[in-house]
């Protein structure tokens, strides 16, 4: 506890500091002006919880949110979670954005709402085209083999048949998932929890995205898949828009993203070059051990 | 670890800039929902995903098991096998109804065809959060994708229903088109109240468990087993009640497929202006749930 409370200052001067890297951007904009492709507006993000009514009574509970509806939220035992707390923030087109922070500081809530998934409680969130969140996984059916799972994917995220068929090699060799055999042909239960993510991210990477969204898929897959997946990101950035990225692979976030939002508890802590806010974060969180391998791997 | 750090006020930026700064490149507010002819648009550029699921839905269906995609013919063959011994054989229940076992099965399967369309399309949002919640699309792909497969259902159905036809003597006749603009009237049917039901299960998981008993009711109101020709020539019904037995939407596309296929259903058994009806029912249905649905898009897969 005295070693947290002694970094607090250190935290603390880091915030002027942001706020003059802030004005350099916009400054920047101003010149050359970039153009932005999401612009959040202090959003603020609230869940209801449905069922939080404890021990007796949750029957009745229940009974009262049917009953009451708008009154009272909280005799009905719902609860508010406030996830996302006055968040603004501007991103420009061919950046890739890290999103830091710790565990169930609302980093994926942020994302969905961005992606248009989930409703802000007030705020605003502007964005260019269609962001899209990298989620294919949930379209594709375990019992379909792998190549039907290709053809399905893709349509789900908005592509043609033509578009499918066109890319449909690609996206199996960049998977790479018919390097140890004709896997592609199986059912997707029989591959391995890796072989799957690999799958699912060649999918969802397979088309040009406005605003792509990525929540943690870097994690999974071997180096070498990793590698290349930090490729293609690098790709989609040239091509089309801005990426968002969330880890708590501080490397992937190093070796992908120039610029990184730290979140902690719902709340904007840092926005800045992804150096600065991961130095802040890694004295925050306290894995001063840890840091010279991720200068080894980098 | 515990972090009871007091996080710093967030960084504020005048909120009149963004806003201009959004209004100025262009930007729209994410997560609105479309305009009429827009959605419309957006759910026709996803027919190709909309049955590409369907099938993939339906072919995952007996993935895992030995006989794979025989149990589609075979699962119909064996509902028929069962109505045959409970209803032909053991109760005798044939009423005066000639063909009774053609009669009986036809009704069966488009009665489940009605049936199983509201029932996965009460769970068509609300057992589909996932996708819902990861990806973006019209979300009136979902319970008309979810038709489609038990329209796909329904067609290995009919095929184990002409075998059946002929084996009673049945013979193969012009009238057997009708099935085609029947099956589209009762499709579309299908699908619009599939849809608002979608809409209010999606607010009201709960509806799930309601549906089986309303739709037990509503079967036996319908028709399948029995004759409601035969039951509203007999003079005591109140009108009223002859009048809603024969408007009974289930009834009269069951009716029209019996009429369709079966050489003994002749036309005098239909209930009055019964082709008016089926597609008064099926704009009524269609539309109206289509639009119905449309309204709440941009609340589905939230909270």
């Amino acid at each position: 506890m005295a070693e947290q409370s002694e970094r607090i200052p250190q935290t603390t001067p880091q915030q002027p500091q942001q706020t003059t890297h802030r004005t350099q951007q916009t400054g920047q904009s101003m010149q050359s002006e970039r153009i932005p492709t999401v612009v959040a507006d202090s959003v603020d993000i609230v869940y209801r919880v449905n069922g939080t009514g404890t021990g007796r009574g949750s029957a009745t509970a229940a009974l009262n949110r049917i009953m009451r509806r708008k009154q009272a939220d909280k005799a009905a035992g719902v609860r508010r979670v406030h996830a996302v707390k006055k968040v603004s923030f501007v991103a420009y087109k061919g950046e890739a954005i890290g999103l830091i922070g710790t565990n169930g500081s609302g980093k994926s809530t942020l994302l969905k709402a961005v992606a248009g998934l989930l409703p802000v409680e007030s705020g605003h969130i502007y964005t260019h085209g269609q962001p899209s969140l990298l989620g294919v996984n949930a379209a594709l059916m375990n019992d379909l083999t792998g190549e039907r799972n290709v053809y399905l994917g893709g349509l789900a995220m908005g592509m043609s048949r033509e578009q499918v068929k066109e890319r449909y090699q690609g996206i199996v060799d960049f998977s790479g998932i018919n390097e140890k055999g004709d896997f592609i042909t199986l059912p997707m239960r029989t591959y391995s929890s890796g072989m799957a993510a690999r799958l699912r991210f060649s999918i969802a990477a397979a088309k040009d995205h406005d605003v792509l969204l990525i929540d943690e898929a870097l994690a999974t897959g071997d180096r070498r898949f990793q590698v290349r997946s930090e490729e293609r990101i690098r790709e989609l950035r040239e091509t089309a828009g801005t990426v968002f990225l969330v880890s708590h692979n501080n490397n992937s976030i190093r070796d992908t993203c120039e610029r990184t939002l730290w979140l902690e508890r719902g709340e904007l802590r840092l926005d800045g070059p992804t150096e600065e806010v991961l130095k802040e974060y890694e004295a925050f969180t306290g894995d001063k051990a840890k840091k010279p391998a991720p200068k080894k791997a980098a | 670890m515990s972090q009871v750090l007091d996080t710093p006020p967030p960084i504020q930026a005048p909120a009149d800039d963004l806003k201009a700064l959004a209004a100025r490149h262009g930007l729209s507010v994410s997560g609105a929902r479309p305009s009429l002819p827009e959605y419309i648009r957006q759910l026709w550029a996803r027919r190709h995903f909309i049955t590409a699921f369907a099938t993939a839905k339906l072919t995952a269906q007996y993935s895992e098991a030995k006989l794979g995609q025989v149990w589609q013919v075979m699962t119909p063959l064996l509902n028929a096998a069962v109505y045959y011994f409970i209803f032909g054989v053991l109760l005798g229940t044939k009423r005066g109804v000639p063909d009774y076992v053609p009669f009986l099965v036809t009704g069966v399967f488009v009665w489940t065809f009605t049936q199983s369309s509201i029932q996965v399309g009460t769970r068509a949002i609300s057992g589909n959060l996932g996708l819902v919640r990861a990806l973006h699309f019209p979300r009136a792909a979902l319970p008309i994708s979810f038709c489609i497969q038990q329209l796909q259902q329904l067609l290995f159905s009919m095929a184990a229903l002409v075998v059946i036809l002929l084996c009673f003597g049945v013979p193969v006749s012009a009238s057997w088109l009708l099935v085609i603009p029947a099956l589209i009237l009762q499709f579309t049917f299908n699908a619009g109240v599939a849809m608002i039901m979608a809409r209010w299960g999606a607010k009201t998981p709960d509806i799930a468990q309601l549906m089986p008993f309303i739709l037990r009711t509503w079967m036996y109101v319908s028709g399948v087993m029995w004759s409601i020709e035969k039951l509203t020539k007999n003079d005591h019904l109140p009108h009223i009640v002859t009048v809603l037995l024969q408007t009974n939407p289930a009834a009269v596309y069951i009716d029209l497929m019996r009429f369709a296929l079966i050489d003994s259903f002749h036309a005098k058994q239909l209930p009055p202006h019964v082709w008016p009806i089926a597609v008064g029912w099926a704009l009524l249905a269609g539309v109206g749930g289509f639009i119905y649905f449309w309204k709440a898009e941009e609340t589905y897969g939230r909270g």
